[in-house]
């Protein structure tokens, strides 16, 4: 097995101001930068502040910008840099940040609360329910989401533009509108709750310029461009911009009234 | 979408208060400017050499070639093609070049397209100009207002090039002839022909509107098999609609300095039989 000193320029700080910090740290065959950033921590840095869990890329709690690239620290291995480049760690720049390298995230839960929640279908009890897999798997795609938010921090709609937070839900939770209009026993629509017409108007889908930044560092390699926002802005135009569609739809109501 | 140009020193995006306090608008390492330049140069050409072919109104037919920016022929000014695609329907007013007629529809159809729109918001409008590299706008609506709002009438574009891509089709079956105009004759026009139509229609089957409407809209795949078949058909080939949406730019465009070079007389085309 062998081992040589990287070259770590890590992000030291607070909400009050703070640098990017070079260090030299021993690196051993095999290993991520999250195994790197444990052993400053251990060795030079016993104070420095880094949110992780699982070390398996599945509880999406590591998640950082290496070398200006959202992604997550477990999942990043050493290998893909050259042993002579300066690495460089910083928070996610989407968000406010705690201390070095753990940011407040709390911007993502306040936007999942305001997502109305998956509707029961009528007359179906809890554990009766039945779907066919055809019917279910294009939501299931988008329940692989470990909620890392990295396809947060990347979108430039919130990240370059702080005044759009209060407008725009980003990726994840229109993905999650996504995932519950396609769901097949989703009742909303019986319910009198359009989501595609909220994923417009109070969730911001017009802000979206599907540039695909969040499908590029989803680590679940999620097809969320493709599969989640594209086919939710094809629904709004079925519900708001089609007048083919509302006409359909005008002379049914009035066939039904 | 995006207006205005962010001050120097400015405190918004990645500089917004609270945020960790990092001066580069971004920290990547890799050439990320390599593959908007690249779009961008790319589009651009495209956009200069469809610009001179459309506007020149000449040298766009070489029996029994014609060029796919003139066809159909809308205009009573269009060189006479036998059993060509001559439809005269804006008859002798029309004094300008009869391909700016027809190529609003595929221009739109490009223009509205999903892959399209990411490829020019990058290269062209830097928004963003890569993943993580903050853009130099300082207020963004996206598609929310209009212009750009117009972006949802991408399915109409698409309805449109259907039938575009049926004349180019029936275009493409005429090349069976010979500059006499007898069949059962090709030559390497013919083959150049083939294949792009076959882009052509696979770049326009494989759209983000068409997988829609095949099924997308649906909410129980289960009741509608037919239609999930076609879904999954055309999902397959959606995962490749960025080489199909170049492949097909570059075919159409190599189709038509085909037949510039051939009427030009530049150029003999070569017969198979």
């Amino acid at each position: 097995m062998s081992t040589y000193d990287a070259r770590f320029r890590v992000w030291r700080g607070d909400v009050d101001g703070g640098e990017l910090t070079d260090y030299t740290v021993e690196v051993h065959d095999g290993e991520v930068v999250l195994d790197v950033v444990h052993r400053l921590q251990a060795t030079q840095t016993p104070d420095l502040a880094v949110r992780w869990n699982c070390k398996a890329g599945k509880c999406g709690s590591c998640s950082a910008e290496i070398n200006g690239r959202p992604r997550l620290l477990c999942m990043t291995r050493m290998s893909v840099f050259a042993r002579d480049e300066v690495i460089t760690v910083t928070p996610m720049r989407a968000f406010p940040v705690v201390r070095d390298l753990v940011t407040d995230v709390s911007f993502n839960y306040a936007k999942a609360r305001e997502i109305p929640a998956f509707v029961p279908p009528a007359g179906v009890g809890p554990g009766e329910y039945r779907m066919r897999q055809e019917d279910v798997e294009r939501s299931q795609e988008f329940r692989k989401c470990i909620e890392c938010f990295l396809c947060q921090d990347t979108c430039h709609v919130v990240r370059d533009h702080e005044e759009n937070k209060g407008a725009f839900a980003g990726p994840r939770f229109l993905m999650r509108v996504a995932e519950l209009d396609m769901h097949p026993l989703d009742a909303a629509e019986e319910a009198g709750l359009d989501r595609r017409r909220t994923a417009q108007e109070e969730h911001g889908l017009g802000y979206c310029n599907i540039t695909k930044c969040c499908t590029e560092v989803c680590p679940e390699s999620i097809h969320i461009t493709d599969n989640a926002l594209i086919p939710m802005k094809e629904r709004v135009v079925d519900r708001k911009y089609d007048p083919l569609v509302w006409l359909g739809n005008t002379i049914r109501r009035r066939k039904t009234t | 979408m995006a207006t205005g140009t962010e001050p120097p020193g400015s405190t918004t995006g990645v500089r917004s208060p609270g945020r960790a306090a990092i001066a580069a608008r971004h920290l990547r390492t890799d050439r990320w400017w390599l593959s908007p330049a690249a779009t961008a140069a790319g589009l651009l050409a495209f956009v200069v050499y469809s610009t001179w072919r459309a506007f020149a109104n000449a040298d766009y037919y070489a029996a029994p070639y014609v060029s796919p920016f003139y066809s159909p022929c809308l205009a009573e000014n269009c060189v006479p093609m036998e059993d060509g695609p001559n439809w005269e329907i804006f008859g002798s007013w029309w004094g300008l070049s009869p391909a700016l007629l027809i190529l609003v529809f595929p221009l739109g159809f490009r223009l509205t397209c999903y892959y399209y729109r990411k490829a020019y918001y990058r290269g062209f409008w830097a928004s963003p100009p890569a993943c993580a590299v903050a853009e130099p706008h300082a207020s963004y609506s996206g598609e929310t207002r209009f212009p750009l709002l117009l972006q949802n009438l991408h399915r109409y574009f698409f309805y449109a090039a259907l039938p575009v891509a049926g004349i180019l089709t029936y275009d493409t079956v005429l090349t069976f002839r010979n500059a006499d105009y007898a069949w059962g004759h090709a030559g390497l026009g013919t083959l150049i022909f083939l294949v792009n139509i076959a882009l052509i229609w696979a770049y326009t089957l494989s759209c983000h509107s068409c997988r829609h409407i095949v099924g997308g809209r649906l909410k129980h795949f289960s009741k509608h098999p037919v239609r999930y078949r076609l879904w999954t058909w055309v999902g397959r080939l959606n995962a490749r609609h960025m080489l199909l949406a170049w492949s097909s730019l570059i075919s159409v465009a190599l189709c038509d300095l085909y037949v510039y070079l051939l009427a030009t007389g530049t150029f003999d085309d070569p017969r198979f039989f």
